[in-house]
């Protein structure tokens, strides 16, 4: 690790970046604040309420029902796509042609507008249509998403593990081309077995990647909106709404200004709170290394 | 500016913040703040417990309006207390 | 610790011996293990195209076929719902309009983010960290929490319903995400090459752009990248700033959906369409994407 110099006058060369993000956070954060305390009917028309909003919302059972199921969703979704993109990355080959032609398949799902990921799923998992819910038919599985909660779910989680394992895969897959050929043939001398060589060898060096992999997956998981947005609609009743979608419903559907802007910041402190444990944790391995 | 909806607490509230953050960037440049380790496990600047506090004090805020119906006043007073001891010793 | 390294001691000691039966059984094993690998590679990528693969099957037919039954290839071709998208202005507009504001915002994300990049990477100054991690804390943050005061921020300020807005908005994604990858690509070009530049008289703008530019031009290479990808893929933001003049189109496609059922041939199409752009950005960018993935900054 190089010293840096002390130089305030790189305040000039990160200014631009200060000012455009301020733009689109801390003034929509204001405004957030703002809307959180009062009662708005129209811009000219609204009442200073205090903490009304936060009790209501705090204590509001669908904000829990949501908040535990967007934990449960983000924590079966880490719980499959790390192992399953780690494996991928140990299947991917290293070298020449195929390693490139690999690389681009496994990265197709994660350039596709979310909104056509949802999409894709919805004309999958449909019985009359779709493969997937013709296959599940064939099989003797009674199968609906769109009327079966746990059908529901099960179509959601498969969509993001679709949708997302190639992430975990390709953080992993370049995490292990950071290891030096020198151990593998170590190992080779010792005998090692693969397992010994995944625990000793390649483990250790994933954890880096891993840990932003898991960061990233968590963070993105939690603002989750368009995907089940397109193919459950939240529904069957609300089995799978997650945060951000009774977030926009309560906004834009009920227009609900002040208990909304109350969520909003809620969910927002709780990223927060995440976020910086996680940033925390990342920079003191650093540190350490 | 009408439409973000400005009223005098939220304006309070905002200008305190950038005070402290101005306040804070002016002591950092007086005398630099150095890492140390307090009862936060970890090594933290002044900057980093400001930030500790405020967050948490955001949390203990949320809990005492969720919890109990008592005048938010007592939470900013507990929380101011709790900011001094972690700028302190944290 | 002395039990260990005698072990392994013997144990090198013996392959010493024996080295040429164990060598090849291990190789045997290592093949062994390459072919599975294969193998399970190969599934995993034929069960992940599955789904886009009935998408593009499906864009080729037509409706009646579509919903009289399932065929792993169209019975009866078609290229009528892609006639339809390029034929029809009110479509094929939400194509260009995506694109549109997709590189504004890969233009501006870059500009702005390669100097505060640089000066993360070489400088210290007074709130550095708590900035860094402010910029992150953005790039986490769901535009969910922000929708309702983007609405109206860009309408008082009169950008409402144009590619800029949407652009802009998207920057608070894609600018923290540019300085982490751009940060990362820049700590690894070595100071001396700066100092040894300034020492030759460069002045700083000089430098930047005819020195140390070029030295991370793959660095750049990967951020307009992924600033594409996520741009791209984005629609609850490009759809609250938009109505008519820059819809993109990922809400175009909602009208697919009409009071006589689903055109799902269309439907199909128009998502193949929003495929492609990804698909031929990730091909010039293949070599590099694994360095970007490596600095583990997406």
């Amino acid at each position: 690790m190089q010293t840096k110099v002390e130089n305030n006058k790189a305040w000039f060369l990160v200014m631009p970046v200060f000012l455009i993000v301020a733009f689109s956070a801390i003034i929509p954060l204001m405004t957030v604040v703002n809307y959180s305390v009062q009662d708005i009917f129209d811009p000219y028309t609204r009442y200073f309420v205090g903490t009304e909003w936060f009790k209501q919302v705090m204590l509001d059972s669908r904000l829990h029902e949501a908040l535990l199921r967007q934990f449960i969703y983000s924590f079966t979704i880490l719980a499959i796509e790390v192992p399953l993109g780690i494996c991928v990355a140990l299947m991917m080959p290293t070298k020449g042609r195929g390693a490139s032609l690999a690389l681009i398949l496994v990265a197709i799902p994660l350039l596709i507008p979310w909104n056509v990921v949802g999409t894709i799923w919805q004309i999958f998992g449909r019985a009359d249509i779709g493969l997937f819910g013709a296959f599940m038919a064939e099989i003797g599985v009674d199968y609906n998403y769109a009327s079966n909660t746990t059908d529901a779910w099960l179509t959601v989680i498969l969509m993001d593990v679709w949708h997302w394992t190639p992430l975990v895969a390709l953080l992993c897959y370049s995490g292990l081309r950071a290891i030096p050929e020198v151990y593998y043939q170590a190992a080779r001398i010792d005998q090692a077995s693969r397992w010994a060589v995944f625990r000793h060898i390649q483990l250790p060096k994933l954890t880096n990647v891993l840990i932003i992999g898991v960061l990233l997956r968590f963070m993105d998981s939690f603002m989750i909106y368009t995907e089940p947005f397109v193919l459950t609609g939240g529904g069957p009743g609300s089995s799978t709404t997650f945060l951000s979608q009774s977030l926009v419903q309560q906004a834009i559907g009920q227009f609900d200004i002040g208990p909304a802007a109350a969520f909003s910041l809620v969910y927002f402190l709780i990223i927060l709170l995440v976020c910086w444990v996680f940033y925390t944790t990342i920079m003191n391995m650093q540190k350490d290394k | 500016m009408e439409w973000m909806s400005w009223t005098l607490p939220t304006a309070l509230f905002f200008s305190g913040i950038a005070i402290i953050l101005i306040g804070m960037t002016a002591w950092q440049i007086v005398s630099p703040s150095i890492e140390r380790r307090g009862f936060i496990p970890l090594e933290t600047t002044r900057g980093d417990r400001l930030f500790i506090g405020l967050l948490s004090s955001a949390f203990i805020h949320l809990a005492f309006v969720a919890l109990t119906n008592a005048d938010l006043a007592v939470a900013t007073a507990l929380c101011v207390i709790w900011m001094v001891i972690l700028m302190r010793w944290g | 610790m002395t039990q260990a390294t005698t072990t392994q001691h013997n144990r090198s000691k013996s392959i010493l011996t024996e080295q040429a039966p164990v060598v090849s059984i291990a190789d045997r094993k290592a093949k062994n293990a390459t072919l599975r690998g294969r193998i399970g590679l190969i599934v995993y990528v034929v069960l992940l195209l599955l789904p886009i693969y009935w998408l593009v099957n499906m864009s080729f037919k037509t409706n009646t076929e579509i919903l009289s039954g399932l065929s792993f290839f169209p019975q009866d071709f078609t290229f009528a719902n892609y006639a339809k998208i390029f034929g029809d202005p009110t479509w094929y507009m939400g194509y260009v309009n995506s694109i549109f504001y997709v590189s504004m915002n890969m233009v501006i994300s870059l500009v702005v983010a390669l100097p505060a990049a640089y000066a993360f990477s070489r400088y210290k100054f007074v709130g550095d960290k708590h900035m860094f991690f402010w910029l992150l804390s953005n790039r986490m943050a769901p535009p969910a929490v922000f929708l309702l005061p983007f609405f109206q921020l860009y309408s008082s300020v009169g950008l409402f319903d144009t590619h800029i807005a949407v652009a802009l908005a998207h920057c608070l994604f894609n600018v923290p995400l540019a300085v982490w990858i751009l940060e990362g690509f820049m700590s690894g070009v070595p100071r001396e090459i700066d100092e040894t530049a300034y020492i030759d008289g460069y002045t700083f703008p000089r430098f930047f752009v005819k020195i140390f530019i070029p030295l991370i031009r793959s660095g750049i290479g990967v951020t307009a990248f992924f600033c594409f990808m996520f741009s791209w893929v984005e629609l609850l933001l490009a759809r609250t700033l938009t109505s008519v003049e820059a819809k993109p189109i990922a809400a175009i496609m909602t009208r697919t959906v009409s009071a006589s059922g689903m055109d799902w041939g269309l439907l199909a199409a128009a998502g193949v369409l929003t495929i492609l752009p990804g698909m031929l950005v990730i091909y010039f960018v293949r070599n590099h994407v694994a360095k970007g993935f490596a600095l583990g900054r997406v």
